[in-house]
């Protein structure tokens, strides 16, 4: 076990957080224009001195590969630099905005995982009959529909129309827990729409897979009731593939949270990375976008991991691309 | 196509019913798509009242009383908004998927035909710009270029490319080693026509699909950068950017945004559906299961 997490460590998880960084480094470095004028935003009047002075003190005057070196020897320590516009540390915004995206993403998923997998199986069990066809209709809506449209509507029927839920607006944990989970429910509903979708389907084929197997026609043959074959025998292996799918969709909803803390004004990671973009406070960007790109990949690296442990084939294996 | 794994064979007739069915569903989403793609790109000599052109006296009109879904606040038909929104959504999604498709096929080929350190090296470039989540990616290029149509249809590209070389490489490490590419190399053809005439066309397939199945993805992102005001600049209409600019307008005129998104989830139900159909056609695993 642990060797086969060494190796994912080390092929997969830090090249590619090394890649990111330079693509990062890259991007912020190839904007049009010097980077003290980015820095700075247009129409400063600056004296020379002053100009190098900030020079030195973001090291612009070193070469491109140094710059990039102290960066990320300072991104490794955890130091993104400072944020233009507000003047903290880049860190300790992301670390004050964190526990919001993180409730936000932890209630999507425990949602969709209570709402989906039921879900599947019950289409599964009745595969081509109208709870199939209902459930199915649900996941492709779920697939298609982007989430912040699903967002709308929902303020549009149920804050706009209905009056029951508040529109938009986030109250913190602080101000009750009740009021702080009603101010989440639509985001959740937007945020686990793509994801319970997902592992619905998941859910239903690999249950269907499963139900095909000789060892469960077997169990039938014996006279075990359906109730045990399904829950005590399908469900336990056709829970694998689900495991990937959600590990998966669970990074992609990361990014997902960017457009529904915008949608629902709730102050987390996402709003803060879209902030930067449009005050164009680079050090945020650049911190933002490495944080969420960093914990995407820490996730698809958890789920190696929980899928080596659930399924000793892989671990054994080796490498499966 | 969740029917890979059927628990019993179904017979013949029943195949064929279903294949029929399958296809009737894929029929319509074509059909609509069709006369959707058809009024956008003809819009512009519909007739229809200006797009952005703002009328005060017509503001926030229901629908029938001014055009078939009222007006918005600036007293902008939401009609002749949503058929150019939506011309712009096809034309950014098509450049952006073709820029995309062309990129990660070159890619593709190269890394999966040469092999060595150009796939080494080509395929991490790809790992890393998928395993970037894709509206990050597009919000970084999008913070640094500004912006505007142009820097959506980059970022989109860049989204979708490594789908497409990944695909293409996969492709093309299947056909290398057949018999008449081989016979190709002792004949003296140059790697690039080796490529093009004998390698591009057998993975062809898998790359219309995937240029079917990218579609939606595509206008999907679209839709929100322009939400999210880093697509389309005011006052151009996008159905993304309608949804956002009219919310405070929602509660006294929700058709202002009740259209739009309809309009949006339609198309994108109908490309996932016509994708689909396409991707179970040309995979012949699943299509002798059905």
């Amino acid at each position: 076990m642990f060797s086969f997490l060494a190796r994912r460590l080390i092929t997969v998880f830090l090249p590619t957080l090394f890649g990111m960084s330079i693509l990062v480094f890259g991007a912020m470095h190839a904007i049009p224009g010097s980077y003290v004028d980015v820095l700075l935003g247009v129409g400063q009047d600056i004296t020379p001195e002053q100009r190098q002075q900030i020079v030195a003190q973001y090291g612009l005057d070193k070469s491109i590969p140094l710059q990039y070196l102290t960066w990320l020897g300072n991104v490794v320590r955890g130091d993104f630099g400072t944020s233009l516009k507000s003047g903290n540390t880049v860190t300790s915004e992301i670390l004050s905005r964190l526990p919001v995206t993180l409730e936000l993403a932890v209630l999507a998923t425990i949602v969709s995982l209570v709402l989906a997998i039921p879900s599947g199986i019950l289409a599964a069990l009745h595969r081509g009959r109208w709870p199939d066809t209902v459930l199915r209709l649900f996941a492709l809506i779920g697939l298609s529909v982007p989430n912040f449209l699903i967002a709308t509507m929902l303020v549009l029927f149920i804050s706009t129309k209905w009056r029951v839920l508040p529109t938009t607006g986030f109250v913190p944990v602080g101000d009750g827990l009740w009021p702080n989970l009603r101010s989440l429910i639509l985001p959740v509903i937007s945020l686990g729409a793509l994801l319970a979708a997902s592992i619905m389907r998941m859910m239903r084929s690999s249950m269907l897979e499963e139900l095909g197997k000789e060892y469960l026609t077997v169990a039938r043959a014996k006279g075990l009731q359906q109730r045990r074959i399904v829950l005590g025998h399908a469900l336990r292996n056709s829970l694998i593939p689900v495991i990937t799918v959600v590990g998966i969709q669970t990074g992609y909803m990361l990014g997902g949270t960017v457009i529904v803390e915008q949608v629902f004004a709730i102050p987390g990671i996402g709003r803060l990375a879209l902030d930067a973009v449009n005050q164009r406070d680079y050090p945020m960007v650049m911190g933002t976008v490495m944080f969420i790109a960093a914990a995407f990949v820490l996730m698809n690296l958890v789920t190696d991991i929980v899928y080596g442990f659930v399924d000793p084939r892989i671990r054994v294996g080796g490498d499966h691309e | 196509m969740n029917e890979l794994a059927l628990p019993k064979a179904p017979s013949r007739g029943k195949t064929l019913r279903r294949l029929a069915s399958r296809n009737k569903v894929a029929c319509a989403a074509a059909c609509i798509l069709l006369v959707i793609v058809v009024l956008s790109l003809l819009a512009p000599w519909l007739h229809l009242p200006d797009p952005v052109a703002m009328a005060p006296v017509d503001r926030l009109k229901p629908p029938g009383e001014a055009g078939l879904m009222g007006t918005d606040k600036f007293g902008r038909s939401i009609f002749s908004r949503i058929l150019f929104g939506t011309r712009i959504s096809l034309v950014v999604g098509v450049a952006a998927v073709l820029v995309a498709a062309a990129c990660g096929t070159v890619i593709g080929l190269i890394a999966g035909y040469l092999g060595h350190w150009q796939e080494y090296i080509t395929m991490r470039v790809m790992d890393v710009l998928f395993s970037f989540p894709s509206i990050i990616l597009a919000i970084l290029i999008v913070s640094i270029i500004g912006a505007g149509f142009g820097s959506i249809v980059l970022a989109i590209a860049l989204v979708q490319t490594p789908i497409f070389a990944r695909i293409v490489r996969g492709s093309t490490l299947s056909v290398k080693n057949i018999e008449y590419v081989h016979a190709a190399e002792a004949s003296g053809a140059t790697t690039g026509l080796i490529l093009r005439r004998h390698i591009l066309p057998n993975v062809a397939a898998p790359i219309l699909v995937q240029l079917a199945l990218s579609m939606s993805g595509a206008i999907t992102m679209e839709a929100a950068l322009s939400y999210l005001g880093l697509g389309a600049v005011p006052p151009t209409p996008s159905l993304g950017s309608m949804l956002n600019e009219n919310r405070s307008s929602m509660e006294i005129a929700p058709w202002t945004v009740l259209y739009p998104g309809i309009a949006l989830a339609v198309i994108v139900l109908c490309i996932n559906m016509f994708g689909d159909a396409v991707r179970d056609y040309m995979d012949p695993r699943i299509r002798k299961n059905m």
